[in-house]
């Protein structure tokens, strides 16, 4: 499994560079991640967006889709785009230290 | 009688054969053309576009023939599966033809949709409005169908013709379903 260093910490990543092991997410690996993926510096919004996508994974067992994000985050659609406009489908997970979600809504 | 000297061509040197495939660049922009109208060839457009913003590709759809009934406001809820003339169909044709069967057959297929949390056909035009996809008409269709502008939800972005659809879809991939 390839390893990568994000603010000092190694962690393990998959081919696509999203985290293996959730738990090795800290907010300072999040924040290198965002600036790597083109995100940019983490606003108030995005950390909502990833405190809910954590929440509801460990809650779920699975990485939320992005529907479910907008429903229940409180952050909507056209926010998630402004957000993450590179792909918040992937990006949301990917910042948030989860697989890349499975489902195409 | 003129005579020509006919050179024999040098042996040039092959060039070495080499194995690596090109390197594929990824996809930037797709545009979708909807042209059916029922429920199990709408949801594949729709699905798709909905993919591609999601992956942060940017996604043109045009709605043409009956393809329009999808953004069509009295349409938009009611749409069919059809079960006569569906080979895919788990039911005898003469079984399909009755009465009351297509309404069954559609509502299963909502339900089973449902249950994925994949959302109603209006509700994932709205979505993909959301998410920046541009959606259009296809304007002879509308000619054709007597159709209005206003018979169109309002997530539309306009009416355009053929030629204008394959200028706004320079660079992208086109898909007809």
């Amino acid at each position: 499994m390839p390893a990568a260093t994000y603010a000092g910490h190694e962690v393990e990543v998959n081919e696509e560079g999203f985290l293996t092991q959730s738990d090795q997410w800290t907010e300072e690996v999040a924040k290198a991640i965002a600036e790597e993926s083109g995100i940019g510096p983490l606003t108030d919004k995005h950390w909502e967006v990833i405190a809910f996508c954590r929440k509801d994974a460990e809650a779920q067992g699975t990485p939320p889709g992005l529907r479910r994000i907008s429903k229940l985050s409180g952050v909507n659609m056209k926010e998630l785009y402004q957000l993450f406009p590179k792909g918040p489908g992937k990006l949301a997970a990917k910042v948030s230290g989860l697989p890349k979600p499975q489902g195409c809504i | 009688m003129p005579t020509a000297t006919i050179e024999q061509p040098t042996t040039a040197t092959a060039p070495p054969v080499t194995l690596e495939k090109p390197e594929r660049k990824p996809i930037e922009a797709v545009s979708i053309i909807c042209s059916k109208g029922t429920l199990d060839m709408a949801y594949p457009g729709l699905i798709l576009a909905n993919a591609a913003r999601m992956s942060g590709i940017d996604a043109t759809l045009f709605f043409t023939f009956w393809g329009l009934d999808i953004v069509t406001e009295k349409k938009i809820d009611h749409l069919h599966t059809a079960t006569v003339g569906n080979p895919s169909m788990p039911i005898p044709t003469m079984i399909g033809g009755l009465p009351g069967m297509e309404t069954l057959a559609s509502l299963m297929m909502k339900k089973e949709m449902g249950k994925l949390e994949i959302p109603p056909v209006r509700e994932m035009i709205e979505m993909l409005s959301d998410a920046g996809a541009e959606l259009y008409g296809c304007r002879m269709a509308m000619d054709m169908f007597k159709l209005d502008r206003s018979d169109l939800v309002p997530q539309v972005d306009d009416v355009i013709s053929a030629m204008d659809f394959f200028d706004k879809s320079a660079g992208a991939q086109v898909l007809f379903i």
